[in-house]
């Protein structure tokens, strides 16, 4: 995991958009007085999707709003990898780069990466795309995979190959639209390729195997104590 | 409350209370558990895992002590006592395996490292660590981290017990300190590195239970069995909280909290511990004489005769005396003694001109005492700002007002952050005007409180109206109920640690006598001719002038500048001295070393005059002289005894101050800036640092 120290150019200030206003006052009404921390991490993370990444004046701004301690956001904003407290590109891929997906080929797309955006957490010259390496992201079914976040949302892109990945992210950079999901043709989700080679007896979804039951549980009343 | 449960430790069967943890039980049992992270005074966070036992019955692995109460426990068949164990295989394994963890990324620095031989972590790595390492990895390294001018932080030997992150936001409340990020990468930070502006800093060292915070100046001077260790009571402030010097050869080194579970629990302020640096600059190690304009030195005959001639050749009743705030009551006594000799009636001990003395003894103590404040149910604070003036009862009001939720605090004067909430309700005389005349939501709030306590501070009485202050103070008093059977809630925040004792050995203006303000009336119309300054500083010495002024103190101040002659006296730590605290708490002060050069113990210094004078004070050593201290005030027979509420019935209130009009005027505290209130903090390097770095930030702040 990189350094995760809050970027050295700090914005000078930070304003919640008017929408994000009206859904901050929505989401303070979910919780009793005194308990306006409760909203942290919710409005660290609307933050963040305002804004792209959590600058100092952004949780400042927060820890005001819900009456904390400065420390106590940015303890939490620290606590989280999702936090990213230095800017990202437009386009924020994060490689996973556990076990899974290393034996699936993710060392590849980490290459692809670094070839086509360059260092990592570095925000490439046009500002469209970063990169970050981040651990297992739960879709190991559809290895090697990517997370890539905007401010309108995160959206897994799965069984990813070099070539994939590079065209990929050169779409992005020119701004067109990229399929969401497994890139491989032939894979439906998280189904297998091609047919199912287990599970296939059709008896077993017919209920044929079914037993009938002679007696329901817990059907006969105990027998009255002695 | 306390319902008591039957366990047996080790086999040996213990009755405790349900209440306490499973590491209390223990302790109880006369087991000794080890830990990092649990601290009595503190939340419990069971972090460090070091307090691991083993609870038969109970899960089958170890459990954190410190974690789990007594009540949880299971019984054992058949309603048998639960059972524990401190000294069983799994939990010595357990230990073992803690520290083995914690000492993955730990240094190996023990040799260059100042909480070396008192170090947690060196001790317990001793007793229940394993002999050797099974790592070669290299070990991880942090940044340092800017903690301000008292705390020196080597963060890569922090264990992340969070001891400092809880005492910071429960005791100091100041949210300042923070565990950011997180596993491996977890450390310990101000946020964005700011100096923690708190004055209770220097606690943070002591709760450290490894070197990663170690005190500043201190560094790299000193093994801690090197040094002279000894017990005695500090005279910043007026809480008279209890500490040890540690001294090696005539040098104090460094200066710590001792328990004192009615004074200072175990803490003490920052100008208490760091003062040290202070004591050893700008002394005055010898006599000196003024001739021909200047201050030229001297020996002690000469200085003697030079006053003892003065003093014989001017009537008695153009000789003045005054009393400073950091001077032992032995010294008030020897001094008050020689005046009386001389047969002059013109005596003060109140430097800052505080409206206070002369009736009863409740009417000038902090009556509530201040473990009392715990029990308080409504507090007013009027002209003070405890934070500056008295750290360690401004933490007693803190920890009240976190323990007690109904707990409400007003404020009439300057609007101060003190760490807790409270109503402010004016800034002067006339808020407590109408409060008294029961106006306002406060009053309503003070009046149903079963045990409501009033805080007079120095802000409000050392005005010129400081005695209608007094007498509305304790009208207001009597109108809320506030002193009643077992409950004195008047009290009097003193600042200088001199003042009560000297108050209670009468150390006022005789029949006839000047004040404060008459002796230095006097002076400047030459009707005073000599004044005794008995380490006085906070007068400006122009004030003196036309008099001829024998200066006797430890500091090269305000004071001394102004003598005629300067015998050196010595300073807390170099003379046994009895002080009485803002409770009326008699407490003693033990010598940690001799003081510097001819400097001498104060009151010997008196009692030598004396004899120069042909009136040779009735005492040949300390004893005696205590004992005569005793025969004028039996409260002195009385060592480390606050009155409190023992005389609340006969306290009259009507007899305090003395009614008058107020002026408009809103009340300030008496304390602007908390690193500089004594001469010995003026000549402290490091209190002025700290008054920089603060002033700072209260620039920042204001911006």
């Amino acid at each position: 995991m990189a350094s995760r120290k809050p970027s050295k150019d700090q914005p000078a200030s930070f304003e919640w958009t008017s929408e994000n206003l009206v859904w901050c006052a929505e989401q303070m009404k979910k919780y009793p007085p005194g308990r306006e921390a409760s909203c942290a991490i919710p409005f660290l993370w609307r933050g963040q999707k305002q804004q792209g990444w959590i600058s100092i004046p952004m949780m400042e701004a927060i820890a005001r709003q819900l009456s904390m301690p400065f420390i106590r956001i940015y303890e939490v904003a620290t606590f989280y990898t999702m936090f990213n407290l230095t800017p990202v590109g437009e386009h924020f891929v994060q490689v996973c780069g556990t076990t899974p997906c290393v034996l699936r080929g993710s060392d590849a797309l980490r290459e692809v990466c670094k070839k086509v955006i360059g260092d990592e957490n570095h925000v490439s010259e046009d500002g469209k795309l970063s990169w970050l390496e981040v651990e297992c992201l739960g879709a190991c079914v559809n290895a090697p995979m990517v997370q890539i976040s905007t401010k309108d949302g995160d959206h897994y892109y799965e069984d990813l190959t070099a070539d994939i990945l590079e065209e990929m992210l050169s779409k992005l950079r020119r701004g067109e639209e990229v399929s969401i999901g497994t890139a491989n043709p032939r894979r439906h989700t998280s189904d297998p390729e091609g047919d199912n080679t287990t599970l296939n007896d059709p008896t077993l979804y017919d209920g044929s195997r079914a037993q009938p039951l002679r007696e329901l549980p817990d059907s006969t009343p105990p027998a009255p104590a002695e | 409350m306390s319902d008591l449960r039957k366990i047996k430790v080790n086999g040996h069967e213990v009755e405790v209370s349900s209440n306490l943890t499973l590491l209390q039980a223990c302790e109880a049992a006369g087991e000794e558990i080890p830990r990092f992270c649990y601290h009595e005074r503190l939340s419990v966070a069971g972090n460090c895992r070091m307090c691991l036992i083993e609870v038969k019955g109970g899960p089958p692995k170890p459990v954190a002590s410190c974690a789990q109460n007594v009540r949880d426990l299971r019984p054992g068949p058949e309603g048998a006592p639960p059972e524990l164990f401190t000294n069983s295989p799994m939990v010595k394994k357990a230990r073992e395996g803690v520290m083995e963890f914690l000492l993955i990324n730990h240094p190996l620095d023990c040799p260059i490292c100042d909480q070396g031989g008192e170090c947690d972590l060196q001790d317990q790595a001793m007793a229940y660590g394993r002999d050797g390492t099974r790592y070669e990895e290299n070990k991880r390294a942090v940044e340092e981290k800017h903690m301000g001018p008292l705390i020196k932080t080597i963060m890569t030997r922090c264990i992340q017990c969070t001891r400092c992150v809880r005492f910071a936001t429960e005791i100091a409340g100041v949210d300042d300190l923070g565990l950011v990020n997180r596993g491996e990468n977890a450390e310990i930070t101000s946020y964005l590195e700011k100096a923690i502006e708190s004055e209770l800093t220097g606690n943070l060292i002591d709760i450290c239970p490894v070197g990663a915070l170690t005190s500043k100046p201190y560094a790299f001077n000193a093994r801690p069995w090197e040094l002279r260790k000894t017990e005695t009571i500090d005279v910043m402030d007026a809480v008279g909280s209890n500490i040890r010097v540690d001294a090696r050869d005539r040098e104090v080194l460094r200066i710590l909290p001792r328990l004192h579970e009615d004074v200072n629990e175990e803490w003490i302020s920052d100008k208490t511990r760091f003062i040290w640096d202070g004591l050893k600059s700008q002394r005055l190690d010898q006599p000196y004489v003024r001739k021909d304009g200047k201050l030229t030195p001297a020996s002690w005959n000469e200085a003697l005769s030079v006053v003892a001639e003065k003093l014989n050749g001017t009537p008695a009743d153009k000789v003045a005396a005054i009393v400073g705030d950091l001077v032992p009551t032995e010294a008030v006594k020897a001094l008050k003694d020689l005046m009386v000799a001389i047969g002059t009636p013109h005596l003060d001990c109140r430097q800052d001109g505080a409206s206070l003395g002369g009736g009863s003894r409740e009417s000038y103590l902090f009556n509530t005492t201040i473990a009392g404040l715990e029990q308080a149910d409504a507090i007013l604070l009027i002209g003070t700002n405890p934070r500056l003036e008295a750290p360690m009862i401004n933490a007693r009001i803190r920890k009240s007002w976190l323990d007690n939720l109904s707990l409400k605090i007003g404020l009439i004067g300057h609007q101060a952050a003190l760490n807790y909430e409270y109503d402010y309700l004016g800034a002067g005389p006339e808020t407590l005007k109408s409060i008294t005349s029961g106006e306002g939501a406060f009053f309503e709030t003070l009046k149903a409180a079963e045990r409501p306590a009033i805080i007079i501070g120095m802000g409000a009485l050392t005005r010129a109206d400081g005695a209608a202050v007094m007498a509305e103070t304790a009208r207001l008093a009597a109108a809320i109920g506030a002193v009643k059977e077992s409950w004195n809630g008047f009290n009097v925040l003193h600042l200088a640690a001199s003042r009560a004792g000297a108050l209670d050995l009468g150390f006022l203006p005789g029949e006839g006598g000047r004040d404060l303000a008459g002796i230095l009336d006097g002076a400047q119309k030459r009707e005073i001719e000599i004044v005794y300054n008995l380490g006085a500083d906070e007068i400006d010495g122009v004030r003196f002038n036309g008099a001829f002024v024998v200066y006797q103190g430890h500091h090269g101040d305000a004071g001394a500048r102004a003598a005629d002659v300067v015998f050196p006296g010595a300073a807390y730590t170099e003379q046994s001295g009895v002080y009485v605290n803002t409770e009326g708490r008699v407490q003693m002060t033990v010598r940690a070393h001799f003081p510097p050069g001819e400097a001498r113990e104060d009151w010997a210094i008196l009692r030598a005059l004396s004899e120069r004078v042909g009136k040779t004070l009735p005492y040949d050593d300390l004893f005696a002289l205590r004992r005569a201290m005793v025969e004028d005030a039996p409260v002195f027979g009385r060592v480390d005894h606050a009155p409190g509420a023992e005389t609340a019935l006969e306290f009259d209130l009507t007899k305090v101050g003395v009614a008058g009009s107020m002026s408009d005027e809103p009340f300030t505290s008496s304390v602007t800036d908390f690193y500089f209130t004594n001469p010995v903090a003026r000549a402290s390097k490091t209190m002025a640092e700290c008054s920089s770095v603060m002033r700072g930030a209260a620039k920042l702040a204001a911006e």
